[in-house]
């Protein structure tokens, strides 16, 4: 007995001394594991040489483990991490909880009405700002003009939905490896979610009416998903089921798919000789809509770094998210690897700039995609929601996920649309009576 | 005098790891147990009111609540089907003359060293992958369609993944017992004229079973709470198709981040724990003098 | 002669099919190990190339660039030890009270303890959390080392258990009736005799710690993160990636198994559960 308290004592003693040792200046940081973070961290040398008495420390994680680390800490107060990376989602929420430090007073190189109003908007809450976008995206579609050509298909600016089913098809050569259609299939709310969202905002549907209710079996839902699922079961790769952004990348660089509709931010990751087989042979064009309904999906994203109210270091923190999404960042970056790959999709300054337009060819329908998109009104329906790849409701993350399984199974081909939407309805409305949203 | 001296002794010594044991399994449990009937949702802090029961309701109403018990007994069942047998014939391979044992004997027992986060990360990017995996391009020379392995069957392709870890840990141990089974019977069962397959089944295999119990027994206790592999490779999908119990708890705390579902969720899982607990002692102590 | 040669002949076809087999178990390790040696594009080219490719530390130098892999292997060594270590300074004690003082209740102690393994962790992971932000152990060497310590616990303790069991009892009738007191029991007789047990335990917890991966990713945050962290960095980034995840995870998996290797004679030695009888 005794010699167990004693053992305790005696850690309890050596853990103060540790976390006694990590302070001071330090600053914990998490990110994602993408190309541009780590870029950042590499930068970074350049940020130790102008504060040398701030040391950085990096917890790079996988998208869904980061979600999960950051979210734990930040509800319980944990205060592990002085800066996290985290998306638009999350910043409305955790603001209202007052878990998040307001980012005023970042200094003059951030300046934040330089920021594109859309995404300063939606990283917002009452008015404030509460995270600093990196880099943002709204998605595009993105295709292989040399298929095209061969196929005779011209795309247009504007695609419709039934013109990409059509191309898919002419496209796709099982035989050779190459398919027409590549999209998200792997279940999660920010992979394939995001995309099925967008998708049936753009078809007309919404995700809850007025009075919250879910709308997931509604025509345009159903006509929607049964869209997406016959489109990936007969022109998509294999596998269609378990791919997310960083598969489809790697399968749209490989010159595997005719067609590849995702984030804006893979604009530039195609297009790159360095990395892209195909990167002399690709276009953009606007996220699909149907004929009938003019919208887009506003599918709007921004990987952020937001302060926690629990950190310890937020004088140090400020000045860190200061320089790692201010102007001369970008301009950092253009001198290392060219003007390019400079984070996309947050500064106005940055569209403006000549150098950007002439090194970086899809500029123009990125700004536009993000402009056009309208996390406000997602859909032509009146919604009680802000979102458009999501919906900007704390729930959200447990329907997604569910709803993403179920889509993901409808692609794998175990369970038809119909069931999976019924299956998906019967938990969106048990998530929402758990959150008290409905009876 | 001596004997009440030395059980006072011998229940000093036990203490520290039943107290230690106690609290690392009391104070979570006593808060789970709080939380699984209050309401807390991380990212909806309500200031955790009563809720009865309701997060029991909530977990155990969930539809991929049966599958995944389901789930956790194939995933245990499978792999201890492969492991135990395949490992009983690599034990009575490896026990055979042949050259270059030492190496062979290290091959086989690699596996067991690799982190299992590691091993489902390899299993699904190359070998398992539909396009650039070594097992599509296998099919493809046989003039096969690649299968998906972690989409169309995802529980099988688990079971192969953590079999393969776990196969090593099996043979090692069945080998040891079969290296102390007295060269005498054996030959004297040769003598007698009894053929190889009777000779197995009558003289080793009685042999093995205790350590096929104990095999069985390990095993299952790390595959209950198998977490790493599911998380990596198929997120306890398509569907709900390889969430087992610790996946479907990990869903409710990390994916939805509701601590009170999450915690009732725990808290089935002790219980269950529990109950085969009693089983495996009682199976237990029939073959192992405890 | 005959008979010898068809011994021989049983020899190289056990031989053979053993090695096949070996390969066979072996192989996922040692592609990792040739694909971490290509290029991104070899990495994933078809047919596969197995051992003709241009061989390249293209991927090592960017995992070391890009990552503290010494941090991390440091954290390793001192979480996956110290918790075996400290682990052993209790369950040494616990095991031997089981083994030589049995009671009605020893199978029941014994079981409950093993119990305590069987439900998941994810269940009490918030509990825990809030419990390790209130002590300050969040992020710290100490805190992992106390949850990997008690969660192999139960495994130490039967191991150990079943170790002692077969200690042949009258040694230790002698040593008492000479007056040796428990402690000096345990240092002088027990200890030099239950080596291999003991050795193999250390080294079995070593190897379980090394390769913890729920509690080491979800308490640590940047300083205290083990390889477990580090490979987690690597799970899935953007573009072709199979190349870089090799070389990583070779470089975690390497070191516990060139231990596993060296100490292959001693971890076989005790690991046997009480087996063998």
């Amino acid at each position: 007995m005794t010699m167990s308290k004693r053992l305790l004592a005696l850690s309890v003693g050596l853990a103060s001394i540790f976390t006694a040792w990590a302070s001071a200046d330090t600053l914990t940081i998490a990110t994602v594991n993408n190309g541009d973070m780590i870029r950042m961290q590499r930068l970074a040398v350049e940020f130790t040489r102008q504060y040398p008495e701030i040391e950085l420390r990096w917890v790079t994680l996988e998208e869904n483990l980061l979600r999960q680390r950051v979210t734990v800490d930040v509800a319980t107060q944990g205060g592990q991490y002085d800066v996290m990376t985290v998306g638009n989602y999350e910043v409305p929420i955790w603001a209202a909880q007052n878990w998040l430090v307001p980012l005023e007073d970042l200094g003059e190189d951030f300046a934040s009405d330089d920021l594109l109003p859309a995404i300063a908007d939606s990283l917002s809450y009452e008015g404030k700002l509460y995270a600093a976008p990196f880099y943002a995206e709204s998605a595009l579609t993105m295709y292989r003009t040399d298929l095209f050509e061969q196929a005779g298909l011209t795309m247009p600016k504007h695609p419709t939905w039934s013109f990409i089913r059509e191309a898919a098809e002419r496209i796709t050569d099982r035989d050779n490896g190459m398919y027409g259609i590549c999209l998200r299939g792997k279940a999660g709310w920010g992979e394939n979610m995001a995309f099925v969202s967008s998708l049936a905002h753009s078809w007309g549907g919404r995700w809850f009416d007025m009075n919250w209710q879910p709308q997931l079996q509604s025509t345009a839902w159903r006509d929607a998903v049964s869209f997406y699922v016959g489109l990936l079961r007969e022109y998509g790769p294999p596998g269609a089921s378990t791919n997310g952004f960083n598969e489809n990348l790697a399968l749209f660089q490989g010159g595997k798919c005719g067609i590849w509709i995702d984030a804006s931010v893979a604009a530039s990751f195609v297009s790159d000789p360095r990395q892209s087989s195909v990167h002399d042979r690709v276009d953009f064009a606007l996220f699909p809509s149907r004929v009938q309904v003019q919208n887009h999906g506003n599918w709007l994203w921004a990987w952020s770094f937001a302060i926690p109210a629990a950190s310890q270091n937020i004088d140090a923190a400020k000045r860190f998210v200061a320089w790692a999404t201010g102007k001369s960042y970008l301009r950092l970056v253009a001198a290392e690897s060219g003007w390019a790959d400079a984070p996309p999709g947050t500064r106005q300054s940055l569209y403006a700039s000549a150098e950007y337009q002439q090194a970086a060819p899809f500029a123009d329908i990125v700004l536009q995609a993000i402009e056009a998109a309208d996390t406000h009104s997602p859909s032509v329906l009146e919604t009680p929601y802000v979102g458009g790849n999501f919906v900007s409701i704390a729930p959200y993350q447990g329907i997604g996920t569910v709803v993403g399984q179920q889509l993901s199974a409808a692609v794998a081909g175990q369970i038809t649309t119909r069931e999976a939407l019924a299956n998906a309805q019967y938990v969106a409305e048990r998530e929402m009576a758990r959150a008290r949203y409905i009876d | 005098m001596a004997s009440i001296h030395s059980r006072a002794t011998a229940r000093l010594m036990l203490s520290p790891a039943v107290i230690l044991l106690l609290v690392w399994m009391a104070a979570p449990l006593v808060m789970t147990l709080w939380y699984s009937l209050h309401d807390y949702q991380l990212l909806m802090p309500r200031g955790n009111p009563f809720l009865g029961l309701e997060n029991y309701a909530y977990f155990l109403s969930d539809p991929g609540f049966l599958q995944s018990i389901g789930n956790t007994f194939m995933l245990v069942m499978g792999v201890l089907l492969i492991t135990v047998v395949c490992g009983v014939g690599l034990a009575l391979l490896l026990d055979q003359p042949m050259y270059g044992r030492g190496v062979v004997r290290v091959l086989v027992v690699a596996p067991f060293f690799v982190m299992p986060t590691v091993s489902a990360l390899v299993w699904k990017n190359m070998f398992m992958n539909p396009v650039n995996g070594l097992f599509a391009w296998m099919a493809q020379m046989f003039g096969a369609d690649a299968i998906d392995w972690l989409a169309q069957v995802p529980l099988l392709s688990l079971t192969l993944i953590v079999a393969w870890g776990w196969l090593p840990f099996a043979t090692l141990i069945l080998l040891t017992a079969l290296q102390s089974l007295d060269t005498e019977q054996k030959e004297a069962a040769e003598m007698d004229g009894a053929n190889a397959w009777a000779r197995f089944l009558h003289i080793t295999l009685p042999h093995l079973s205790r350590a096929i119990t104990v095999v069985i027994l390990i095993q299952t206790i790390f595959l209950l709470s198998l977490f790493a592999e599911i998380f990596v490779t198929t997120n306890g999908g398509p569907g709900t198709q390889s969430s087992n119990l610790a996946y479907l708890v990990y869903s409710h705390a990390l994916l939805r981040f509701d601590v009170g579902s999450a915690s009732a969720g725990g808290v089935i899982a002790v219980v269950a724990a529990n109950i085969l607990a009693l089983l495996l002692m009682r199976l237990v102590g029939k073959s192992l003098e405890v | 002669m005959t008979a010898r040669a068809t011994d021989r002949q049983r020899k190289l076809a056990f031989t053979f099919v053993a090695w096949a087999v070996a390969t066979l178990i072996f192989f996922p390790i040692l592609w990792t190990v040739l694909t971490s040696f290509k290029t991104e594009a070899d990495a994933v080219a078809i047919p596969p190339k197995f051992l003709f490719f241009d061989w390249t530390t293209d991927n090592y130098a960017e995992v070391w660039e890009r990552t503290d892999y010494l941090r991390h292997f440091r954290n390793s060594v001192i979480i996956s030890l110290g918790s075996s270590l400290i682990g052993l300074c209790i369950a040494i004690p616990a095991a031997w009270a089981l083994a030589f003082s049995p009671t009605r209740r020893t199978r029941g102690v014994l079981m409950w303890m093993l119990s305590t393994k069987m439900l998941p962790a994810v269940g009490v992971l918030v509990p825990i959390y809030l419990l390790f932000k209130r002590a300050g152990l969040l992020d710290t060497r100490t805190g992992l080392v106390i949850v990997l310590m008690l969660s192999n616990l139960p495994i130490m303790v039967w191991m150990l258990f079943t170790y002692f069991k077969e200690i042949p009892r009258d040694i230790l009738e002698a040593a008492r009736m000479d007056g040796a007191t428990p402690g000096r029991e345990l240092l002088h007789i027990l200890t030099p005799m239950a080596l291999p047990g003991i050795a193999s335990t250390l080294l079995l917890n070593v190897i379980l710690a090394w390769n913890e991966s729920f509690w080491t990713l979800n308490l640590t945050a940047a300083s205290t993160g083990p390889l477990t962290a580090f490979i987690a960095s690597f799970s899935a980034p953007e573009g072709l990636f199979y190349a870089k995840l090799s070389a990583a995870s070779t470089l975690a998996i390497a070191p516990i198994v060139i231990l596993g290797w060296l100490s292959q004679k001693q971890l076989v030695r005790g690991l046997t559960f009480g087996a063998v009888k």
